[in-house]
């Protein structure tokens, strides 16, 4: 099938159609994969933007509001109905169809090829057929707000039996069917692109390109795409089954005794943990799948603006292998109130814990990464850094809920909603940002501006910290999360109003995004002009031209002789030597 | 830098252009590089990498199926006969794809495509027989929501007959190629990724049967 594939699609195509819209070139399907996630991302950021207003002024009425949403937002006043779908879009969308899109799709399409020497992904044809897939599983996620009941109201997580009976509330119905439509088109389309992937990064490597010598970001995009393709089916597996507890009167998940519409139900026997199980087998590898490109992305910039290699890169790739392993078998720590066995919760607590080992060594490696370097902070070193920070906050808060003692008491409350946005939310956007930023003059040509850049970063980190430290102190407080009426609660009068500070910081961190979005589009056309190397980086990528042609080099393939961080060699003339130059030539230079 | 292991004007698809397993590139100082890929061949490796996924798909049903026969309410139904039948006839499948094989392997292009059609034609048989399993349960009574198990033969059946309807496409597909003069490297190609997913679905159902009906 491969072979029929590939063998017609190399020539340069002419037309517009098959050139920028059913392309086959990775880097366009890269870009059509981050403008995706652009269009994804604004509508999930305004979701969580409805939700912050409800959250800090909850009995208020805002009327031109009700003209957008006459059914969600009746009178200006939002219906509990409405702030559920909220919640279950804003995570499923920001999870599924921003960040994986971004990164996986995004920095993976574009970055795999260039970095290991290769034409092109090795199944062109299923690539494109991968980013074509999850633009109808887009438009129907985003479809779904407009069906009777409106969208998926059952959280990201989809538990039954919210997800499982049909008219348990209004978004149970046609939206929940939608949500298992669009999740299924996801799931196809990041197998067909992890499958890419993996064989590319193990096939296609350029002439000298050992294991050893690839660039963390791509075996970070090695182990998160194994990672998914072995975490995703399960879950393929609880939709199948779940779409048959709806549709076909079976009863894997449904218990016997549900009582919904004043009626009993007849399913019986069923159980909702099996659903938890299933679910969380593919929700904590996912995880994974964001945060480990997130920090290839920042260990490829480390060394460019420190001049000086990568610390600990061999310490690293093992402890990402290691995160990987831990990272498969620890998902009960998600359902530590789920009435489980304290054994079986010890293993997974004690399975999550030493994950933490691995993490901190690849953290501490960043850090050692900067020590004694010629520090220069453009942009993406700031977006960088900015990961490292919250990757060490977000990290040392998940202690705390990885730990079956500590997290019975903060389960469900904003103490997660804080922590995980620090992780799959904070360490995932902000290396987004700071990649786009330090490849934009590939993909593009041009530079992006400098100081919009460093605007958009101070106010992202101030706005970040603000919003979602602070989420974890309504935590402590007991505020509990998807909760759409919590302001009568006695216990929580003393730190409502944290609600209002919050909120405001989230408006701010949402209008700093629009200049982020200025300056992209803004430099795409009149941004000045890039040279090939304009931060005089070592990695591969950059000896392709900028943008690199159809088939990213000329005749020859670049034969690698080294590895990507030679940066501040004793004696090479340069601050840093390329991939591609010989032994011979960095001491002929010198 | 780049080295000169092959000239070419316009360039080939890079699985093409990549230098043979074992090979060694020379460049241009002389110094000895190391072949990055490794040694198989890309389009086996992407399947492989898909059996894997379709592996850990039926790992999921395995163990909802497992946790679900634990429940109080688990009545076993009876096995239809006619997945004895049905299970040969995949064995049988599996067999005729080898001879296709060994005979193309030896070049009788052309002559091959009996065993080829046999292979598709046992397979639609199963697939036709696994429905009159459905319809045999069904005269029983026993329907999608009757009781669990049952729900999971209806569930795992179906998503197997699925898997095993892609491997019938990718068989027409390599009857109509024989038609065409197509080059017999990739012919032999497509065949053996025919016979290998062909293998590991007919091992899928053998094990899906004793997932329901032994264990």
């Amino acid at each position: 099938m491969a072979v029929a594939s590939s063998a017609g699609v190399h020539h340069e195509p002419k037309s517009f159609m098959r050139r920028y819209i059913f392309s086959q070139d990775h880097k366009i399907i890269g870009i059509q994969y981050f403008l995706t996630s652009a269009v994804m991302g604004v509508v999930a950021g305004l979701l969580a933007m409805l939700i912050r207003l409800h959250l800090a002024w909850p009995e208020a009425k805002w009327p031109f509001l009700a003209k957008l949403f006459p059914l969600g937002m009746e009178d200006g006043l939002m219906k509990p109905e409405f702030y559920l779908s909220l919640v279950t879009m804003h995570g499923t969308l920001m999870v599924f169809f921003v960040i994986s899109l971004a990164l996986i799709g995004g920095f993976g399409n574009y970055l795999i090829p260039l970095q290991v020497g290769a034409r092109d992904m090795a199944f062109p044809f299923l690539n494109m057929l991968s980013y074509w897939t999850i633009v109808p599983g887009c438009l129907i996620m985003l479809a779904s707000f407009f069906v009777e009941g409106g969208a998926a109201a059952s959280g990201w997580t989809a538990y039954p039996p919210l997800s499982a009976v049909e008219h348990a509330i209004p978004g149970s119905g046609m939206g929940q069917t939608l949500w298992l439509l669009g999740m299924a088109l996801f799931i196809a389309s990041f197998t067909m692109g992890g499958l890419n992937y993996v064989a590319t990064i193990l096939n296609l490597r350029t002439h000298g390109l050992s294991m050893m010598r690839l660039p963390s970001f791509i075996w970070t995009m090695l182990i998160a795409s194994i990672v998914g393709l072995l975490a995703f089916p399960p879950l393929t597996a609880a939709a199948v089954l779940l779409l048959f507890d709806r549709h076909g009167g079976t009863s894997f998940f449904l218990p016997s005794g549900l009582f919904f519409g004043k009626q009993v139900l007849e399913h019986a026997g069923g159980t909702p943990l099996l659903w938890q199980h299933l679910f969380w087998f593919l929700g904590h590898p996912e995880v994974y799948v964001l945060v480990l490109p997130a920090l290839g992305i920042t260990l490829e910039i480390l060394p460019t603006f420190t001049r000086k290699p990568i610390f600990g890169y061999r310490m690293t790739v093992y402890s990402l292998c290691a995160i990987a392993i831990l990272g498969m078998i620890v998902w009960g720590h998600h359902m530590y109130v789920s009435g489980m066995s304290p054994y079986v919760g010890e293993f997974f607590a004690i399975g999550t814990l030493s994950i933490t080992l691995p993490s901190a060594i690849i953290g501490f490696n960043m850090l050692a990464s900067l020590w004694g370097g010629s520090l220069r902070f453009s942009t993406p070193m700031l977006f960088a850094l900015g990961t490292i920070s919250l990757f060490g906050t977000g990290g040392l808060g998940g202690i705390f809920l990885g730990n079956a003692t500590s997290d019975i008491q903060l389960h469900d409350t904003y103490y997660v909603v804080g922590h995980f946005h620090f992780m799959i939310g904070g360490v995932t956007l902000f290396a987004i940002f700071g990649g786009l930023y330090y490849w934009f003059p590939k993909m593009f040509g041009r530079m992006m501006n400098e100081g919009l850049g460093r605007v958009h970063f101070w106010l992202s980190l101030v706005s970040f910290y603000g919003l979602f430290l602070t989420m974890h102190f309504l935590g402590f407080g007991g505020m509990p999360r998807r909760y759409f009426e919590f302001s009568k609660f006695n216990f929580l009068a003393p730190i409502r109003d944290l609600n209002v500070l919050v909120s405001v910081f989230a408006f701010v961190m949402g209008a700093t995004q629009i200049i982020f979005l200025c300056n992209f589009f803004w430099s795409i056309f009149r941004g000045a002009k890039a040279e090939r190397n304009p931060w005089k980086a070592a990695a591969l990528e950059w000896t392709a031209p900028s943008p690199p042609p159809h088939g990213n080099w000329g005749d020859q393939l670049p034969q690698v002789h080294r590895w990507p961080y030679d940066y501040s060699l004793p004696g090479a003339h340069e601050d840093y030597v390329g991939q591609t130059v010989t032994p011979g030539e960095a001491k002929f230079s010198a | 830098m780049t080295v000169a292991t092959k000239q070419r004007s316009v360039w080939k698809p890079a699985e093409l252009e990549r230098i043979e397993p074992g090979q060694v590139a020379v460049a241009g100082d002389g110094e000895i590089a190391r072949e990055g890929s490794l040694s198989m061949n890309t389009a086996e490796l992407g399947l492989w990498i898909f059996l894997s996924t379709v592996t850990m798909l039926f790992a999921g049903f395995t163990s909802a199926y497992l946790v679900r026969e634990a429940g109080s309410d688990w009545r076993p139904i009876p096995v239809p006969p006619v997945l004895w039948l049905n299970s040969g006839l995949l064995l049988l499948s599996s067999f005729a794809i080898e001879m296709a094989r060994a005979r193309q392997r030896r070049m009788e292009a052309g002559r091959y495509n009996g065993w080829l059609a046999g292979t598709t034609l046992l397979g639609t048989a199963f697939l036709a027989g696994q429905l009159l399993a459905w319809r045999q349960l069904a005269a029983e009574g026993l329907y999608l929501p009757s009781n669990s198990h049952s729900a999971f033969f209806y569930v795992l059946t179906g998503v197997h007959g699925l898997h095993l309807l892609g491997g019938i496409g990718a068989l027409l597909y390599a009857l109509i190629a024989i038609r065409r003069p197509a080059p017999p490297p990739a012919a032999i190609q497509h065949l053996k990724l025919c016979a290998t997913y062909w293998h590991f679905v007919g091992g899928l159902w053998l094990y899906l049967l004793l997932v329901l009906f032994v264990f």
